[in-house]
């Protein structure tokens, strides 16, 4: 079977580049599934997981992003994240922890930009949080 | 004329002084391959950003419903200029110079009757800027590079900044006044436009070669969901790239400045010591001479 370079980028570093069989990334329209030969396309994508499938039957490694865009084309696809961490990686306690502080800040807030910057924050944590779970 | 004391106390104080300036440029050279290594490290993603900037960009035709980040709010009244300089001194003519720009740049603006404001990035340019432009400064981040690396976090807060300002309507045009990191012994000002973004235009070089090439290269993109709203949130996260990138080039070329200056100041200490030292060794031999000779006309006296 045919592998498509799948590249995931941050601004801080290229953080994963390797050949998978399969990515399922979250499009802002829907989840959809990329593998060699797919059609080239740009995709803006919201929070959520990118899952990438490297061998037959095999579990997929997960890796959370907060949103980014997507260029796929018949050999690579690369994602661009700001933010991208492994799912494995995510402490469920702690976001939890965090995102009751986030809402005590919220409640504190009184500055319509502090508070849209909160509940922006408030939001890319549930996310994470409802990432873990699933 | 100074004694052998005074000689002895020159020499120790600049040879302490040495120690030190070697020692900074020492720390000054690795900071600087981490700062490098890093800016390496963004590369990717930037280069990424362009390349899907062209690709959409491409595709979409630039009338008044675009988004203002790229068309402009109609008016070119009120500039603000974001000023990126290091937090700390002792680093050669990096500051100077690029505070140097900066005003130049004020002026020119104020005497074509625009109306300027000034986002300062670094505690040096700040401090200079206070001194004549007070009324001018909007807003300061200070220690966003100080500490050993640059962190996208941080360049956020500028490009938030930034944005809530320009959504408020309080500016016109936005341009970035940096150091751009060409070598190690050069560091360039620069002054960027970002508001409006001017589009890469390298696809329509293209067309005047091959027409058919490019509409074979252009078209086949599908874009989920369509171009322009893609457009729309790309433009933000651009900006904050080139943002970051310009923290990256500022904060890489500071340490080089700083280890260029360091070791020009090592050197020169070595120079210092060196003449002292001569200097001593002729004023201990001339007292020696001296003494001699009073021994011996004191003898041939007897």
């Amino acid at each position: 079977m045919t592998q498509i370079n799948f590249e995931l980028v941050s601004p801080e570093a290229r953080l994963v580049s390797e050949p998978v069989d399969m990515i399922i990334i979250p499009g802002e329209e829907g989840k959809f599934g990329v593998m060699a030969g797919h059609a080239s396309l740009v995709a803006s994508l919201k929070a959520g997981i990118v899952e990438l499938y490297k061998e037959k039957d095999g579990e997929p490694q997960k890796i959370f992003i907060a949103g980014g865009f997507a260029d796929v084309t018949a050999e690579n696809c690369s994602v661009l994240a700001e933010e991208a961490i492994n799912v494995a990686d995510l402490d469920p306690a702690k976001l939890e922890k965090q995102l009751k502080e986030l809402r005590h800040d919220l409640e504190l807030a009184e500055e319509a930009s502090d508070k849209a910057r909160l509940q922006r924050h408030i939001v890319m944590t549930e996310a994470k949080i409802s990432a873990k779970a699933a | 004329m100074p004694s052998l004391r005074d000689y002895r106390d020159r020499i120790k104080s600049v040879k302490s002084t040495k120690k030190i300036t070697s020692a900074m440029k020492m720390v000054a050279a690795s900071k600087l391959r981490k700062a490098q290594e890093q800016a390496e490290a963004s590369q990717p993603y930037a280069q990424a950003m362009s390349e899907m900037l062209s690709r959409v960009a491409a595709n979409v035709v630039i009338n008044e419903s675009s988004s203002k980040l790229l068309a402009g709010t109609g008016s070119d009244k009120r500039h603000l200029l974001v000023v990126v300089t290091a937090d700390r001194g002792l680093c050669g003519g990096f500051n100077a110079n690029l505070v140097k720009k900066a005003i130049a740049r004020i002026q020119e603006l104020t005497t074509e009757g625009k109306e300027v404001s000034v986002l300062c990035v670094g505690r040096k340019g700040r401090d200079s800027l206070k001194r004549g432009y007070s009324g001018l400064i909007a807003q300061s981040f200070i220690g966003l590079m100080g500490s050993s690396r640059v962190e996208y976090a941080d360049a956020s807060k500028v490009t938030d900044y930034i944005l809530d300002e320009f959504e408020a309507g309080n500016f016109d045009v936005c341009s970035l006044i940096y150091n751009e990191f060409v070598s190690v012994l050069t560091q360039k000002p620069t002054v960027n436009q970002l508001i409006p973004f001017a589009l890469p235009e390298a696809s329509e070089e293209a067309s005047e070669d091959d027409d058919d090439a490019k509409a074979e290269q252009v078209s086949p993109y599908d874009f989920e969901p369509e171009e322009e709203r893609i457009l729309e949130a790309l433009l933000p996260r651009n900006l904050g790239v080139q943002i970051f990138r310009a923290l990256l080039d500022s904060a890489a070329g500071e340490q080089a400045a700083r280890m260029t200056a360091m070791d020009n100041s090592t050197r020169n200490a070595g120079e210092m010591i060196d003449g002292l030292t001569l200097e001593y060794n002729r004023a201990r031999q001339a007292h020696i001479t001296k003494e001699l000779i009073e021994i011996i006309s004191g003898a041939e006296a007897v």
